[in-house]
C-alpha cells in the first residue's frame, strides 16, 4: 500500500574542512520502518544523523521528505520556518545525552508540554492532561510531573526525553545512541519501551547505535558504516546472521552471542 | 550661603537638552521606526549620559530627543515626583533646556517614568517615556540574545507560555508581579519595563504615545496610541491584576496602586504610589471648588 518513501536520501556528503564526515550516503525509509545505522566510533554515523535532523548543514546531497499532506520537501534547502515546523511537529530527535534534549530546569510536565505549546495549545489543563498521560506511558509516573529532570536518574531522563518527543505523535524519529549511557538492566527496559511505542504509534525511526544487539532488537533494516561510507545494507537479520563484508563479519563476531 | 545650582551653569555650555543635534536626530529616527513596528526593539547608538547605567539613561535620551521649548516635563520614579532619581533627572532637564517642569500628570506633555503609569488617564497630547533596565522579555529564558531575535522573527513565544505553565504548576498562579510580558498589536511580545501587573491594562489602547528605552542595552521600542496590548496568559488561567487590600491613609483611595509602608511604631499603612494623584485628591477634598492646578499641587505637597 505504501509506494513512496517517507524519506529518501541521495549522495549525502559532509566534509569537516579537509576531513570527511560521511560520503555518498543513499537510502530510502518507508513509513513505520526502523532503520539502524551501525559502525564503530568515527564511522560517520552521528554526522549522518545530525545532517538529517538539520543540526548541521551537509556539504552535498539531498534528503527528500514527504510530509503528512503528501508534499515533498528537500530537507537541506528548506527555510528555517519550515524546518522548525517539522522538527517540532512531524519529527522527533532523541539524543544520547538527555541533558541536551531536555530543559533541565523545567519540570517534567513542562518538558512534555513544550511542543504542545509550540503547536498553539494555550490551555493549562490540556497540557497537564497530556503530560500525565505520557508520564504513564513511558513508565515514569504522574507523581513526578512537577519535578525537574535534575533529580531524575539517567533512565528516567531518557524516558522523559522520549515522552517529550512523542507527545506530538511524530511520523519520523531520529535516535542517537539512546541507550548507550545507561547501565545494562535499565537499557533492556528502555529498549522494550521504545519497541512497544514504535509499534503502537507506527513510527519511522532512524536509530544510530554502535550496539548490534540494539539494532537486532529494534530495527527492520540496517546500514553498516565505516570510514564515512555505507559498507553494507539490508534486512537486519540477514546482515547480522550472514554478513557479506569482512568488516561486518568482524563486528558481528566481536560481540558475544547477538 | 546655598546657591541654586543653575548658577554654576552658563547658558552655552551644553546643547539644548544636553545631547548634540545629530544624536537627537538619530534617536528621533529610531523612535519613528519603533512607532512603525509596535513592540519591536529597534537598536540605537546609546550615548553617555552623566548618570550611571540603570538610573534612567535610556529614558533620558528619549526625553532629550523629544523635548521642545514649549513642552512641560514631569518625571516620576515608582510613581513619586520627589524621589532622588526623579528630582535629579527633572533638575537636569531644567538646567539644560529651561523648559517648564511640573508634578501634575494633567499639565505635562512629556512624562518620564520609572516603574509606573500615572493613575490619571493620559491624552493624545502626551508622551510617556519609560526607563527600561532589560528590554528583552525572553532574556532569562534563552541562552543568547541572537536566539531571542530569531524567536521574535519567527513569532515563536512558546518559551514565555512555558514559563506561565511552570508558574501555575509550581505556585498555583502566575507568579510575576511586575514586568509581565505583553503582546503588542498581535505581533511582538515586549517587556513593559518593570511596571506592576496592576498597570498592564493601562497599556491597552492608551491614548498617549508610550516609548521605551534601555540605555545600556541600546534598544528603543514603542506602543503607539490606541494599540491593542494583551498580557500573556493561558486560556484557563486568564490574566488578572492582583486584588489590593487596604486604602491610602492619606487620601483614602482604594482603587489606586498602593505602596505598603512601615511606620515608626511598626504598624503598616498604605499610601498611593502616585504622589501627584494622591495630593490632587487631598487638595480637592479640602477645597472642592477650586480648580486643580500645578501650583495648587505643589502647595499642598508642601503642607
Amino acid at each position: 500500500m505504501i509506494d513512496a518513501p517517507l524519506l529518501s536520501v541521495r549522495g549525502l556528503t559532509k566534509h569537516y574542512g579537509a576531513t570527511m564526515g560521511c560520503a555518498d550516503i543513499a537510502f530510502d525509509l518507508y513509513e513505520g520502518e526502523v532503520l539502524a545505522v551501525v559502525g564503530e566510533s568515527g564511522s560517520g554515523k552521528s554526522t549522518l544523523l545530525r545532517c538529517l535532523a538539520s543540526d548541521m548543514r551537509p556539504s552535498a546531497g539531498s534528503a527528500i521528505y514527504r510530509t503528512e499532506d503528501g508534499r515533498t520537501h528537500d530537507v537541506f534547502v528548506m527555510d528555517d520556518a519550515e524546518r522548525d515546523a517539522l522538527i517540532g511537529g512531524e519529527w522527533g530527535f532523541v539524543r544520547q545525552d538527555p541533558a541536551e534534549g531536555l530543559r533541565m530546569n523545567v519540570s517534567a510536565g513542562g518538558n512534555i508540554g513544550e511542543q504542545l505549546i509550540v503547536s498553539g495549545v494555550r490551555h493549562f489543563g490540556r497540557i497537564r492532561t497530556a503530560a500525565v498521560e505520557w508520564l504513564d506511558r513511558v513508565e515514569i509516573g504522574a507523581r513526578y510531573i512537577d519535578q525537574t529532570p535534575k533529580v531524575f536518574s539517567g533512565g528516567m531522563r531518557q524516558r522523559l526525553q522520549i515522552a517529550r518527543n512523542l507527545v506530538m505523535r511524530p511520523r519520523l524519529v531520529f535516535m542517537d545512541e539512546p541507550t548507550s549511557a545507561l547501565d545494562v538492566s535499565v537499557q533492556a527496559r528502555l529498549l522494550d519501551l521504545i519497541r512497544r511505542l514504535v509499534q503502537e504509534l507506527g513510527l519511522a525511526v532512524v536509530i544510530v547505535t554502535h550496539d548490534l544487539s540494539v539494532a537486532r532488537l529494534l530495527s527492520h533494516r540496517i546500514l553498516v558504516m565505516r570510514h564515512g561510507r555505507i559498507l553494507e545494507s539490508g534486512l537486519t537479520d540477514q546482515v547480522l546472521d550472514d554478513p557479506a563484508e569482512p568488516y561486518t563479519q568482524l563486528l558481528v563476531s566481536s560481540v558475544p552471542a547477538v | 550661603m546655598m546657591r541654586d545650582d543653575t548658577e554654576f551653569l552658563e547658558d552655552d555650555v551644553y546643547n539644548f537638552a544636553y545631547l548634540d543635534e545629530d544624536t537627537k536626530q538619530m534617536i528621533r529616527r529610531t523612535i519613528l521606526k519603533a512607532v512603525a513596528i509596535p513592540g519591536f526593539q529597534v537598536p540605537f547608538g546609546s550615548r553617555e549620559i552623566p548618570l550611571p547605567h540603570g538610573w534612567g539613561t535610556g529614558g533620558m535620551q528619549l526625553t532629550a530627543s523629544l523635548l521642545g521649548q514649549s513642552d512641560v516635563l514631569k518625571v516620576i520614579d515608582q510613581g513619586a515626583d520627589d524621589t532622588t532619581n526623579a528630582v535629579s533627572i527633572r533638575r537636569f532637564f531644567k538646567r539644560t533646556t529651561k523648559v517648564r517642569t511640573t508634578r501634575s500628570t494633567r499639565e505635562a506633555t512629556i512624562i518620564q517614568t520609572r516603574h509606573r503609569i500615572p493613575e490619571h488617564p493620559l491624552t493624545e497630547e502626551q508622551i510617556l517615556v519609560f526607563q527600561v533596565p532589560s528590554p528583552e522579555p525572553m532574556r532569562t529564558l534563552v541562552r543568547t540574545e541572537a536566539e531571542t531575535r530569531k524567536l521574535h522573527a519567527a513569532g515563536d513565544y512558546s518559551i514565555l507560555y512555558l514559563k506561565l505553565y511552570e508558574d501555575i504548576a509550581r505556585f498555583g498562579n502566575v507568579a510575576t508581579a511586575y514586568n509581565h510580558p505583553v503582546l503588542v498589536n498581535g505581533r511582538y511580545v515586549a517587556a513593559p519595563s518593570p511596571i506592576p501587573k496592576f498597570d498592564n491594562p493601562k497599556l491597552h489602547r492608551n491614548r498617549a504615545l508610550l516609548v521605551f528605552s534601555a540605555g545600556r542595552e541600546n534598544r528603543i521600542y514603542a506602543i503607539p496610541p490606541f494599540t491593542t496590548v494583551t498580557s500573556l496568559d493561558l486560556e484557563d488561567y486568564p490574566f488578572a491584576v492582583e486584588p489590593q487590600e487596604g486604602r491610602c491613609h492619606l487620601c483614602g483611595s482604594t482603587s489606586a496602586f498602593l505602596d505598603e509602608r512601615v511606620t515608626d511604631d511598626g504598624d503598616r499603612v498604605f499610601a498611593c504610589s502616585d504622589t501627584s494623584y494622591c495630593e490632587e485628591r487631598r487638595r480637592a477634598k479640602r477645597r472642592p471648588n477650586e480648580p486643580v492646578t500645578d501650583r495648587a499641587i505643589e502647595e499642598s505637597a508642601g503642607q
